[in-house]
């Protein structure tokens, strides 16, 4: 298959299967899950997954891994002082940047 | 709108992000359009950079993407009357961890006029931030490009930093994630599970420890809202 097409029809996939997650409930549901330890499966799935993605891909985004290292030291601390989102994104992309510049 | 601005960011980290992996400008914009939700399309975009399988892009969406049913099966209760069925069917694709948020905080019921007023700028600003985020990973300096690359992963660690130091549960599937994502990756006989599903393995595995040690509090008068 050509490649382009493989992407497009890939992203035609899962484009439905994400809308059939949203829909299948508001628009066919009326009960809420009242199981307790399925409940908390779901509640933790978000945070289990961010962090799945996240390490160790983030050591290597940005082409070398000690300026990698200290984005994601000074985006840790950013995000303990419970800076927004774009001020943690911003200090860390400074943080590569300056560091690119010193090594 | 606040949520709009928000998305322009994160949207253009994605953008940068999908430009890295040299994946069209077209599809980019594509899978923001169609998809609007950050962590599902970088799984995604991994998956679609490097030709993936269809099974390992419907796995890994569901995965990913499981906590819109929760929240789409609690819109369901909230919404009124004004949402007909073809209006529910338009209304779902835009069901956002932030949109439900914000429409699960309002006391009254949701009536269309404010939930599509509420969903339209984060949308296109989803939408513009992709855009501008995929042209400027193209034509910036590479080591310009290269310090933006961390900034989708620097924007999760400021979604799930907080809540780790505030819930011991958090905390606890936080490390037990990092540690199995980083076995998948340098332990030698199980670097053979692309990434899709190492994801999946990692979500599913934590998610299932962490509510049996940790199972969530009830919430009280929220529950008929």
């Amino acid at each position: 298959m050509d490649n382009n097409l493989k992407m497009f029809l890939l992203v035609l996939t899962m484009a439905g299967i994400t809308y059939v997650i949203r829909a299948i409930p508001l628009t066919f549901f009326r009960k809420k899950i009242n199981n307790k330890y399925l409940r908390s499966v779901l509640y933790y799935i978000p945070y289990a997954v961010l962090s799945a993605m996240t390490f160790p891909y983030i050591f290597y985004s940005t082409g070398n891994i000690y300026t990698a290292l200290v984005g994601t030291v000074v985006a840790l601390i950013a995000s303990l002082t419970k800076r927004s989102l774009i001020v943690v994104a911003v200090l860390s992309c400074l943080a590569v940047l300056i560091m690119g510049f010193i090594i | 709108m606040p949520i709009g601005l928000g998305y322009l960011s994160v949207s253009f980290a994605f953008g940068v992000s999908a430009s890295i992996l040299q994946v069209p400008l077209l599809i980019t914009l594509l899978i923001s359009m169609t998809n609007l939700t950050s962590a599902g399309q970088l799984a995604g975009l991994e998956i679609i950079a490097n030709l993936g399988t269809f099974i390992e892009i419907i796995l890994t969406q569901l995965i990913i993407n499981s906590r819109y049913f929760l929240m789409s099966l609690s819109l369901s209760q909230k919404v009124d009357e004004s949402f007909t069925f073809s209006k529910r069917l338009i209304a779902s694709a835009f069901i956002t961890d932030e949109i439900f948020a914000v429409a699960h905080s309002k006391p009254q019921k949701l009536n269309t006029a404010y939930y599509f007023g509420l969903v339209i700028l984060p949308y296109f600003g989803w939408a513009l931030g992709t855009l501008l985020g995929a042209i400027a990973g193209n034509i910036l300096p590479t080591f310009i490009v290269n310090a933006l690359g961390i900034a989708l992963y620097a924007m999760f660690i400021a979604i799930i930093v907080p809540p780790a130091t505030k819930e011991i549960g958090v905390l606890f599937a936080v490390l037990l994630a990092t540690g199995v994502s980083c076995a998948f990756y340098f332990i030698p006989f199980l670097q053979g599970v692309s990434t899709g599903i190492a994801i999946i393995i990692t979500a599913i595995l934590v998610s299932l420890i962490t509510a049996l040690i940790f199972p969530i509090k009830e919430e009280g008068g929220n529950e008929n809202g």
